[in-house]
Order: C-alpha cells, then sequence, then structure tokens
C-alpha cells in the first residue's frame, strides 16, 4: 500500500445486459501488489467486474482506473491488464512455445528474444520441456501454468484469473494454489481472482469482496470476513454459519435480530458455566464423521436446526447418537449480529 | 454403451412393451418388482435383445441398403465410365465398338481445342474459388462471431435460401440480369460503366453466385468452433484486429475455408448450364462432355473428356488432404 495510487479503482461501475443489470454501481479500489479475490455465487456479477477491467466488454455507466489512468473505453489490447481464462484459450494450433509468446510477437518483438523470453516465463512455471507440445498433448494443470505463463510473459500491471482453478481436481488444486500465490510474490504484481470457492478466496487472498446481485455485499480480509461476516448472505455464503432468526434469537440469546454462530465455536455436551456461555438442550438427528472432525447436526428445543463441528482429538469423549438428547454450548463472543429486522422476517436457511 | 445404443430400437421393436433394459430381469438379488409387469416376449422384442448382443449384426443391417445403393449408383457408374472411355465409336454405324484402344485419351490429352478448354476451366473454376472464398469469409465471420443469435438464424436461413430455388431459375435470372438491356447495364451506366454480357466474366459472376452458399456454410461451420474465448485472448495479449485474424481467425479456419473451396473448385468444374447460358461462345469441359453425348454421339470421347475434370478434382483433394481439411466435411 505504499503506492498512493490504486492498481484499479472502479467508480460507479455498471452492466446492464438488457433488462439484466449485473453489476450495479461497484466501487472498489484495489491496491498495488495485493492479492484480491472477487468471491460470489454464479450470476453475481464478479466475472463481468473482471470482463470490464479486461476490456471484453464495455460498462453502461461508471469508470475503470488503472493506476490513475481512465481505461473505460479503451480496447484489451490497449490494457496493461492480462487475463488467465477459466479454459485457458490456449491457441490449439500453436505450440506451448509460440503460445507463450504470442503477447510478444504481436507487440513485434523480434524472434530471437521473444523466444528467449518465453522460454524463462515456461521456466517460471516449470514447463521448459513442453515448449514444442501442442496444448492438447498438456494435461489440465500444465494447460493452466501455460496460460499463467502466457498472461505474465507481457509483464502486466495486473493480471485478472477467471476461475483458474476450477476445472482442475482436488489435489491439482490445492497445490496450484500454493503456485499461484508464489508466483505473485515473486511478480509483484496485482492479482484480481474470480473464483466462487469460498475456501479457495479465504486461502490465497489479502481481501475478498464478496458479490451477490452485481453488487458488493461485503469487502474485507479474510478473517474479517470469516469472522464477522456483515450480512445474513454472507454469512451464509462464506463457510457455514447457525443463523437465529430473531424469535430463535430473543429465546437463546435474549436480544432481537439475526445472529450467526459458526459450527467450530459450539461445542456438544452436558453443559458449561461460565459468565458468557449460552447453553441449548436439543436432540441430535446426525452424526457425520469427518476424520479430522465429526459434525453432529442437533434439532434445539428452540426450534432452529444447527451444526456443531468437533475436534476429533483426544479430548473428544462423547459419542452422541442419532436420537440422544444434548446440551450445545457457546461463547457470546461467538455469536454474530448480522442486522435488523427485515432481515430477521425471511426464512430461515 | 451397449445398453444405451440398443434402448430406442427396443423401444421401438416392441412399442406396447414398456422400453424396460433387459437386465432388469436378471437383475442380482432377484427381488421381486411389484407393480411393474415383465415385458412378454414377444418376437420383436427377442429380435431387439439378439441385435442388441451382436454388434456387428446390428451395424450389417444399417449399412447394407446405403452401401448398396453407394455400390451400384455411384461405384459401378464411375466405372462404366472409365471403361467406356477405352472404348471407340465405329464412325459409319454409330455403335460402340468394345475394342480397347487409347486413341480417345491422346486425343484429349494432345488435342489443342481440348487443352484450351481444360485451362479455362481450371482458370473459371480457380477465379470463382478465389471470389467466393473472398466473399464467404467476412459473411461467415460475421455470423459466426459478430450477429446475435437471432441475427445469425435469421442469415443461415437467408444463405440457404437461394439453394431452394432450382439452378437453371438462378442461371436465368443472371442472363437476364447481365443482359445488354439488364437491370446491370441500367445501372451501370449512368457511372460510365457497362454489364460485361455474355461470356466468360458473365460465367464466372454466375457461378460465384451459385456456389457461395456453399463456400459459406462450411467457413461459417468452422469459425463457430473457434472458442470466443482465443478471440479475446489474443485481444488480450495485445493482438489488434488485423493481427488476430491472420495469427489466430484464419490459421484456424483454414480446413473448413478448404473444405468450402472444394465445393466451388468442384461445383465449377463440372457445370456446363450456366455456361450454356450466360457464357456467349465459350465452352467449358462440361459442355464438351455434353456435346459429344448428345449431337456427336460419341459416348467413348466424351467419358475420355469427363476423366479431365475428375483427375483434377483427385489432384486438388491430395493437394488438400495434407492440410486435414477433409476432417471437416
Amino acid at each position: 500500500m505504499t503506492d498512493p495510487q490504486p492498481a484499479i479503482r472502479l467508480t460507479g461501475l455498471t452492466k446492464e445486459f438488457g433488462a439484466v443489470t449485473a453489476v450495479d454501481h461497484v466501487d472498489l479500489e484495489i491496491a498495488a501488489g495485493e492479492f484480491f479475490s472477487m468471491l460470489g455465487p454464479s450470476g453475481s456479477g464478479k466475472t463481468t467486474v473482471l470482463r470490464l477491467i479486461a476490456g471484453f466488454e464495455q460498462p453502461t455507466g461508471g469508470t475503470i482506473e488503472l493506476f490513475g489512468d481512465d481505461v473505460t473505453k479503451r480496447a484489451p489490447f490497449d490494457r496493461d491488464v492480462n487475463t488467465v481464462f477459466q479454459d485457458y484459450a490456449l491457441f490449439p494450433h500453436m505450440s506451448v512455445l509460440e503460445n507463450v509468446a504470442y503477447g510478444l510477437r504481436v507487440r513485434g518483438i523480434g524472434r530471437k528474444e521473444r523466444i528467449e523470453r518465453a522460454r524463462r516465463a515456461l521456466a517460471s512455471v516449470r514447463l521448459e520441456q513442453m515448449g514444442d507440445r501442442k496444448p492438447s498433448q498438456l494435461s489440465g494443470g500444465q494447460r493452466q501454468r501455460v496460460a499463467l505463463a502466457r498472461a505474465t510473459v507481457v509483464q502486466p500491471k495486473v493480471l485478472l484469473l477467471d476461475e483458474p482453478l476450477g476445472a482442475l481436481d482436488l489435489k491439482l488444486r490445492e497445490q496450484m494454489q500454493v503456485e499461484l500465490k508464489e508466483i505473485q510474490r515473486e511478480l509483484g504484481i496485482t492479482f484480481i481472482f474470480v473464483t466462487h470457492d469460498q475456501e479457495e478466496a479465504l486461502t490465497l487472498s489479502d481481501r475478498v469482496a464478496v458479490f451477490n446481485n452485481g453488487r458488493i455485499e461485503q469487502l474485507g480480509t479474510p478473517a474479517e470476513l470469516y469472522e464477522r461476516p456483515s450480512s445474513r448472505f454472507v454469512a451464509d455464503f462464506v463457510g457455514t454459519s447457525n443463523l437465529f432468526d430473531d424469535a430463535v434469537s430473543r429465546e437463546l440469546l435474549g436480544r432481537g435480530g439475526v445472529h450467526s454462530v459458526r459450527p467450530e465455536k459450539m461445542s456438544v455436551g452436558s453443559g458449561e458455566t461460565g459468565a458468557d456461555v449460552r447453553n441449548a438442550p436439543g436432540t441430535v438427528v446426525e452424526t457425520i464423521y469427518l476424520g479430522s472432525g465429526i459434525r453432529l447436526v442437533v434439532d434445539l428445543d428452540a426450534g432452529v436446526r444447527v451444526s456443531v463441528l468437533e475436534q476429533n482429538d483426544r479430548n473428544r469423549v462423547h459419542d452422541d447418537e442419532r436420537g440422544d438428547r444434548v446440551v450445545v454450548s457457546w461463547h457470546d463472543d461467538d455469536v454474530v449480529a448480522l442486522g435488523g429486522a427485515d432481515v430477521a422476517s425471511a426464512p430461515a436457511a | 454403451m451397449t445398453m444405451n445404443a440398443t434402448a430406442p430400437a427396443s423401444a421401438r421393436g416392441a412399442a406396447s412393451d414398456p422400453p424396460e433394459p433387459d437386465r432388469a430381469d436378471t437383475a442380482p438379488g432377484g427381488a421381486p418388482r411389484r407393480g411393474i409387469p415383465r415385458p412378454k416376449a414377444t418376437p420383436a422384442r427377442r429380435a431387439s435383445v439378439f441385435l442388441s448382443s451382436h454388434p456387428r449384426v446390428r451395424l450389417g443391417f444399417l449399412l447394407a441398403a446405403p452401401l448398396f445403393w453407394l455400390g451400384l449408383v455411384y461405384v459401378v457408374a464411375l466405372a462404366a465410365l472409365l471403361v467406356t472411355a477405352f472404348w471407340t465409336v465405329d464412325s459409319f454405324t454409330g455403335e460402340i465398338t468394345t475394342e480397347w484402344t487409347l486413341d480417345n485419351i491422346i486425343t484429349v490429352l494432345t488435342g489443342s481445342l481440348y487443352q484450351t478448354v481444360t485451362f479455362r476451366t481450371i482458370g473459371v473454376a480457380l477465379l470463382v474459388t478465389i471470389i467466393d472464398v473472398a466473399l464467404a469469409l467476412p459473411i461467415a465471420f460475421y455470423m459466426a462471431k459478430v450477429a446475435s443469435p437471432r441475427a445469425r438464424r435469421i442469415l443461415v436461413i437467408a444463405v440457404l435460401m437461394p439453394l431452394w430455388a432450382s439452378y437453371l431459375v438462378k442461371a436465368y435470372a443472371w442472363r437476364s440480369v447481365l443482359s445488354q438491356d439488364g437491370i446491370l447495364e441500367w445501372v451501370l451506366a449512368p457511372f460510365g460503366l457497362h454489364t460485361p454480357g455474355y461470356g466468360l466474366p458473365a460465367t464466372v459472376i454466375t457461378l460465384s453466385y451459385l456456389w457461395l452458399p456453399y463456400v459459406i456454410l462450411p467457413i461459417f461451420a468452422g469459425l463457430e468452433r473457434v472458442p470466443d474465448s482465443l478471440l479475446e485472448a489474443s485481444a488480450d495479449l495485445g493482438g489488434k484486429t488485423w493481427p488476430t485474424i491472420r495469427h489466430v481467425v484464419l490459421p484456424m479456419a483454414l480446413p473448413a475455408i478448404i473444405a468450402g473451396t472444394i465445393f466451388s473448385f468442384s461445383l465449377s468444374l463440372g457445370d456446363y448450364i450456366t455456361v450454356n447460358i450466360v457464357g456467349g461462345a465459350s465452352q467449358m469441359l462440361g459442355n464438351l462432355v455434353y456435346t459429344n453425348v448428345g449431337a456427336a454421339n460419341n459416348l467413348p470421347l466424351a467419358a475420355a473428356i469427363a476423366l479431365i475434370p475428375i483427375a483434377i478434382i483427385f489432384g486438388y483433394l491430395a493437394l488438400v488432404r495434407r492440410t486435414g481439411a477433409l476432417d471437416n466435411l
């Protein structure tokens, strides 16, 4: 954040497709060198914002600034941003090396130099041996890395990544997450990462914007989003939450409004004592063995079903089964208020 | 896979029975199924069961009729033509003599008339092909990548529509357009220009018009298969319009373009009606074939002339085979 000029500044950015408003007056500043994620369900507008920044779509209203320059009206080839596409968009008729060198080629850089630079970029993603192959001869993870090398070889100021890990299997995805983070640290450029995977967003990002219905629902660090969700949507979308509507909150917490408690902040036992401990009796509906933990689904007598995540450590003594009567306990500190009565009137999730 | 492929057949074969897969009868565990009666073993059903487990028999049934048709009508007719070229006509009686001779072939290869007409025909076919590709590329690109889905449907219909009209009607329409007092003359006259009249230019214009849909459609299909994200990726990496077309669009559309040129080239090569209608005095290979079949009553010579376009097309196909364009037909 030493650079006073943000890498990206969106002001009142709006995009309408016919009658549908995909992006609705989004204001956003992304600092230079930041790993920034845009998280949201499909149709929330996150990808459209990315495409607007890349220049593939023209906004209906608002402006896009790149390091202080207004680039709103500029063509994609006139912007210092590059994209890693969801389907990688590698040119199938070119070799891997030609793909990586493409950006240099259309910029008129000489053959010798562009091959040299493309080779270095390929080496940085550990694919120096694959230069002569066609993209179709590579695995998903390798294609992903080629796409990354192709986008970074032209040294963009901002790299846009559109669900780049979506097509990979879990193991590879986790491995690529680490690599992405490393590459970002090495290059020191701004990454804008679009994903619908909340875990991925929390793992990778410095800050996350949660999108819903074309607007930013909440903007903050992963910890802020997880610990202090500002709305019911964020509490529900980022991680798992036990939501208490107005009536349940009154009975269990003694105050109105919608509240949420994370499953891992709750415990199941015979009740705890303490100044800020809340105890609620209920009946076990389901126990799910997760390996490292155990998830218990409990119907509280107050009329709400909660999910409790217990560590599978040596302190664990209970072996509750379906139908057992238990007491669910949590600390008042861990309760997050999600706002007033208008939200409360919505049906409980 | 086998079960899936045969399910419709079994449903069709035993229309009155529920199309229940057979494995249900022998399901492991063999729990009695309540409510749903087992399908009856009708002859049609038994036939379906037999076919479902004998894929080769199935394939045989499926291909017998078309292969018979292809073999008899297409290959045998072509072979008969080839054979006829090596026979001769008794100039006195006009009867075909089935004596083997290379005279017709030699006549066709060495006669200056045949050489001239052959080169003229190739020239016309090449020119038509070039004009058609030049016209088809932007139209196909607009249809595949720019137009809205609705506009695209309308354009596809618009391109197909001329194919629903008779070839003769279209050729005569051009005869009227190109005539000395036709609409083209009327349009061009204020600019000091004139209609080309009937002749080779008119032939090229008319053939280009006739074969244009056959060139647009494969190129359109080929371009439609190029993902939009590739064009976006090119722009994203700094490629402006022309580099994107040169390095991404054209290389990827090349097989489709070549597929289109096969149509315009081979159709032009064999045409004789358009030349008759708008070609004035000029002749193409088709006309020579036509004259020899009809007026001259020399079928062997006609067959020998007809071998020329066949040979050219085979040469052309061998050339384009290397590009992989034939995978795209």
